[in-house]
């Protein structure tokens, strides 16, 4: 992760500095159910970017003059630690960690069956704790797992990806190097079975064409976040199923 | 009418599990015709019914439910307690009391105090209200022996069994006095620390495998060989007893 420049971020044969493809995803790892004390929770590797979510809720909401009557009210802390860039970063909540907090928060609320759970509060923290570019996306990605994990109703997982433009060419996923040298980057949220973009970010140019091929790009980058989600939440079940050696059926009305 | 699942699969949030003619069940919604999972769980299909055992859930307050609440604030008139919903639910004083309540008289935190556990039904509660609780029916009040475990309240029908078939045999097999709270919280009390300990361990194991076939004989198989493990111990020690 050095911070100068390098000559060339993309070589003559399509290959960007970490061997990916153009339209190629960093290797994303999700681990479920990893913190004890948190109602639910999930981990994230996504290619240098490391990320813990914790939730927590729905439950009484502190200070109660916040509680909405009609729906709860859903509450999102994005924080880097210090540690977790190249130069030490104020763990105080930075401008930017407050904007993230708030775009995370309006992009994961359209999934959560909010007005089940009037005047309680799902509280939801994002801890990054290795940042190299695409954290929102990611900790967008592990926290809706987590709210998943914490048995809370969604009408779907979101999944996210960014898309933008480096030495010219559209590309998938972006690394720290690449969105700061590059031409643009364009975060977004996709809630798949709904076909909804629920976030769509951009900085940078690009051109009304370049535009929708990178929407096209990074929905279809979303497709492939939002399977490893879902054997994320999958392998935590079945994990436990083979320890057992008999994994089958439950008996049939064993309610009381 | 086309379904996407295999009975008994697990899914996860957004999954798409029937189209057109099926009727939404629990942890289950219906957009567009088509019914999405809302909830990790086991999906079930019944007839035109699609519905989801959730794997992992937290406690939905129900009219008529047994509940074990833990006291958090005495107020002027009546208790708040936890009970380990989205809610905390009240108790008042007339609901604790056989007579009528008198405020000048009654002194609230002499019967109930802050971080006493008590066993309570839900006799009242919707999405407007918090929850309202009764103390005033047979083995309800203040928990003065035993121990608490906690087990996630989607695993509760289980630890119960087919009418109580669970329950009662782990209460045969380990003679200990077991109440279970719908809200995950169970009371477990026994003449010794070892039978409670044994009890733990069985509720332990139905946790953990709940989702497997043929659970009751595997529990009763493993209390029946921990208790002939603790006699032969006690037999050992005895014999060394003798001759020492």
């Amino acid at each position: 992760m050095s911070q100068k420049k390098p000559e060339k971020l993309i070589d003559e044969n399509d290959i960007r500095l970490d061997g990916r493809k153009f339209n190629e995803m960093r290797p994303t790892k999700i681990e479920v159910g990893i913190l004890a004390n948190a109602d639910g929770s999930a981990y994230i590797e996504q290619g240098k970017n490391k990320i813990l979510a914790a939730v927590y809720g729905p439950r009484e909401t502190h200070p109660k003059h916040l509680a909405l009557p009609d729906r709860a009210l859903l509450r999102s802390r994005y924080h880097m630690a210090p540690f977790s860039v190249q130069e030490r970063k104020s763990p105080a909540p930075s401008r930017r960690e407050l904007e993230l907090s708030k775009v995370i928060r309006e992009s994961l609320e359209p999934s959560i069956f909010t007005e089940y759970y009037p005047r309680t509060s799902i509280d939801l923290f994002i801890e990054v704790l290795q940042a190299d570019g695409g954290t929102r996306c990611a900790g967008i990605t592990v926290a809706s797992v987590a709210l998943a994990d914490a048995g809370i109703p969604m009408r779907d997982l979101i999944s996210a990806c960014a898309a933008g433009k480096v030495e010219g060419r559209l590309v998938l996923d972006l690394t720290d190097v690449e969105d700061k040298a590059g031409e643009a980057d364009m975060p977004l949220a996709y809630q798949p079975s709904a076909n909804a973009i629920t976030l769509l970010q951009m900085d940078g140019m690009l051109t009304g064409e370049e535009f929708e091929q990178a929407v096209n790009l990074a929905m279809e980058g979303c497709k492939q976040v939002s399977q490893i989600q879902k054997d994320a939440l999958r392998a935590k079940y079945t994990v436990a199923k083979e320890g057992e050696g008999e994994k089958e059926e439950t008996e049939e009305g064993e309610e009381e | 009418m086309p379904v996407f699942y295999e009975r008994r699969q697990l899914v996860t949030p957004g999954d798409l599990l029937a189209e057109n003619d099926y009727v939404p069940g629990e942890n289950t919604h219906k957009e567009n015709g088509k019914i999405y999972a809302t909830r990790v769980g086991l999906v079930n299909y019944e007839d035109k019914r699609v519905y989801v055992v959730a794997l992992k859930s937290f406690y939905e307050p129900l009219i008529g439910d047994t509940v074990i609440g833990k006291v958090v604030e005495v107020t002027l008139g009546g208790w708040v307690t936890d009970i380990r919903a989205p809610y905390l639910a009240m108790l008042r004083a007339s609901d604790a009391l056989e007579r009528p309540f008198k405020p000048q008289k009654d002194d609230l935190p002499s019967l109930f105090d802050v971080g006493d556990l008590l066993i309570a039904k839900i006799v009242a509660y919707d999405r407007t209200r918090d929850p309202l609780l009764t103390v005033l029916e047979r083995g309800m009040g203040k928990i003065t022996r035993g121990q608490i475990m906690e087990i996630t309240p989607a695993k509760i029908p289980r630890v119960i069994g087919k009418q109580g078939s669970m329950v009662t045999m782990i209460k045969q097999e380990t003679g200990c006095q077991i109440t279970i709270g719908q809200n995950g919280r169970i009371l477990i009390s026994g003449k010794s620390p070892e039978d409670e300990r044994l009890a733990v361990m069985a509720i332990r194991k139905i946790e953990q495998e709940a989702h497997t076939t043929g659970l009751t004989d595997r529990v009763t198989e493993m209390l029946k060989k921990e208790k002939g493990n603790k006699e032969v111990k006690e037999n050992v020690t005895e014999e060394t007893g003798k001759t020492d």
